[in-house]
């Protein structure tokens, strides 16, 4: 039976987000008493997988895969789960897994649900919790198919090790030209930065900044705290960002430990993208802003004095606990 | 071209969330219900490529009566038909499922649906229609070209964007990006007038079940006051983060 659980890699290695979802799989394995197997493309080998409990990989080695396919994965993660006979199907909620967990939802008649943030509350029925109303309200959410698909939450599990053996065998699903309808052109991809989706440390920005030119010290935090750098809406809008940083109900959400947000008032479009994130930080003029109820701490006062201050006191708190 | 945008109808994004009935059921009083900003933006490419390329574009939607003022709001803003299928929306599948047989009947060549609606956040209804319908499908399109049956795509990535290229029939799950924010348009008097004389089609539901169940809603915790430190007293935030907040 097993739990089946799709492994992302990048230029062969595994990616953070696979280790969370071999942890979470592995959780739901315990619960159902069986094991773990993961599917992957293009995997140099097991990676850390048998440390997060994963008992067996399926690889799947072909050079028309090396670019992220969603119709081809979706078909070859299918099938995996049925050579595996699979009841549970794990998926991150990455763009890439997003993309193309609805497809392996209608190729197994799985029942998906989206953004799950706990091991479910019960197998039987198969209950989960998953976060609705962009990040304001929760909803346990039952599965009623015979195979279930569970789209995991960005570190809304974590990591958890189970260190078992993972045995590495090749997989070959067949594919058709269907598979391939969708070409990938080109990717564009900024490579030596965090993206938001990754990082653990988000510091953020509004129109609080007052123009473009004010980003310099946004970076320079950003890079002290090994960070990546977001945006509020209108930041974007005017241009001052690209659109990719933009965080909130129509832009990304931010799921991560840290956020710091810097002249942005909190405006409820906005906090409905970071309420997953872990500690609050807000540096703000305004003493009213909105942004400080939704703020586990907060700074007022003027960020074009408040941020280079804060860049020497962490470089020197870093240099003291290196 | 026909084209097809799915339009979700959902609470306006300012709406406080509330819960009913043993908190089962997502409490709709004061609530004021809008197009799905996603679609929103979707529905703009759509006429854009009506009156610059030629293109019939119809809408749909999967609800009851009360789902037809925002039909009508899209119908202002310049679609040609309304479909409502006449079923309550219970989750992604069974609403995919419903989108599909529209589709399939209209023989559509471009379905624009968005990314995700901000109600259930599912994201996942494009992309069960592409596979339902046969289709090819891209997921977070932030731009559209189309040129006679191949279709230009981007779509935003972890950390970029890709561009990648399909032929019709295309079903896309589309977002901010797909036009410019300052292009969305507001329904003006004549196409109020206007939409008032349009079809506004109900059609029967086709029978399909739903594969998930909400069984009960809750609200995060409500937070603990805000720590305030004295923007000369740095040191104290990082004191604070280090050894309370364990965030650094
Ligand atoms: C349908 C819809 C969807 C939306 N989706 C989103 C979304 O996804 N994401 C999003 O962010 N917004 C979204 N919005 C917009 C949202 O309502 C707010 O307008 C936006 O978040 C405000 O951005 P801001 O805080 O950067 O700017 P402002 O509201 O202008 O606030 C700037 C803040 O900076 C502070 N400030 C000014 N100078 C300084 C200084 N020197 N030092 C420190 N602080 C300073 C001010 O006190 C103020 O609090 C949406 C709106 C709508 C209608």
């Amino acid at each position: 039976m097993s739990v089946l659980v799709y492994t992302e890699s990048e230029n062969g290695s595994f990616k953070k987000t696979a280790y969370e979802v071999a942890s979470y799989a592995k959780g739901v394995a315990d619960m159902m008493g069986t094991d773990v197997a993961a599917i992957s493309f293009n995997a140099n080998d097991a990676g850390d997988l048998g440390t997060y409990g994963v008992n067996r990989l399926h690889n799947v080695s072909d050079s028309k895969l090396d670019k992220f396919n969603a119709a081809a994965y979706a078909n070859a993660i299918a099938q995996a789960a049925k050579t595996e006979g699979a009841k549970v199907v794990v998926i991150s909620s990455s763009a890439d897994s997003r993309y193309l967990g609805s497809l392996v939802s209608v190729h197994l008649e799985a029942g998906y649900v989206s953004n799950v943030t706990e091991l479910p509350s019960s197998t039987d029925p198969f209950t989960v919790k998953r976060t609705v109303f962009t990040n304001k309200a929760f909803s346990n959410t039952a599965i009623t198919t015979d195979v279930k698909l569970v789209g995991l939450s960005k570190n809304a599990y974590g990591l958890k090790e189970n260190a078992t053996e993972c045995a590495v065998q090749s997989f070959e699903p067949s594919l058709t030209d269907n598979d391939f309808s969708v070409t990938v052109q080109s990717v564009d991809k900024a490579t030596d930065k965090v993206t938001i989706a990754d990082a653990e440390v988000v510091v953020s920005a509004g129109r609080g900044m007052k123009g473009p030119e004010n980003w310099g010290m946004i970076e320079e935090l950003a890079d002290v705290l090994g960070a990546a750098t977001a945006c509020s809406k209108p930041v974007s809008d005017l241009g001052w960002r690209p659109h990719g940083e933009h965080v909130g109900q129509t832009g990304k959400p931010v799921a991560s430990n840290l956020y710091i947000a810097i002249g942005i008032s909190g405006a409820i479009q906005h906090l409905a993208g970071i309420n997953s994130s872990k500690v609050k930080v807000v540096i703000n003029t305004d003493p009213e802003a909105p942004f400080f109820k939704a703020a586990d701490y907060g700074v007022v006062g003027d960020a074009f004095e408040v941020v280079p201050a804060l860049i020497d006191k962490l470089k020197a708190f870093k240099a003291a606990n290196a | 071209m026909k084209i097809l945008v799915c339009i979700s109808h959902v609470p306006d994004t300012t709406s406080k969330i509330n819960f009913t009935d043993n908190d089962s059921q997502f409490d709709t009083s004061g609530v004021q219900f809008v197009i799905n900003p996603n679609d929103e933006f979707g529905l703009t490419r759509a006429m854009w490529f009506k009156e610059k390329q030629g293109a019939s574009v119809d809408v749909v939607t999967v609800g009851g009566a009360e789902v037809e003022p925002t039909l009508r709001k899209a119908l202002a803003i310049g679609a040609d038909t309304a479909i409502r299928v006449d079923t309550p929306a219970v989750d992604g599948y069974q609403v995919a499922k419903q989108l599909s047989a529209v589709v399939k009947d209209g023989g559509y060549d471009l379905v624009i649906a968005g990314r995700e609606s901000i109600d259930y956040n599912g994201g996942m209804v494009p992309g069960m229609v592409a596979a339902m319908t046969g289709a090819s499908f891209v997921n977070t399109c932030i731009s559209l070209e189309i040129d006679g049956n191949n279709a230009t795509a981007i779509r935003e990535i972890d950390g970029g964007k890709e561009t990648s290229t399909a032929t019709l029939p295309l079903v896309i799950g589309g977002q901010k990006g797909l036009v410019e924010e300052s292009d969305l348009r507001i329904p003006n008097m004549r196409g109020i007038m206007m939409a008032r004389k349009k079809p506004l089609n109900v059609v029967p539901a086709t029978d399909a079940s739903s594969e998930t169940n909400s069984v009960s809603f809750s609200k995060p915790e409500p937070k603990g006051a805000v720590t305030l430190v004295e923007a000369d007293n740095l040191d104290k935030l990082i004191d604070l983060l280090h050894n309370e907040a364990k965030a650094i």
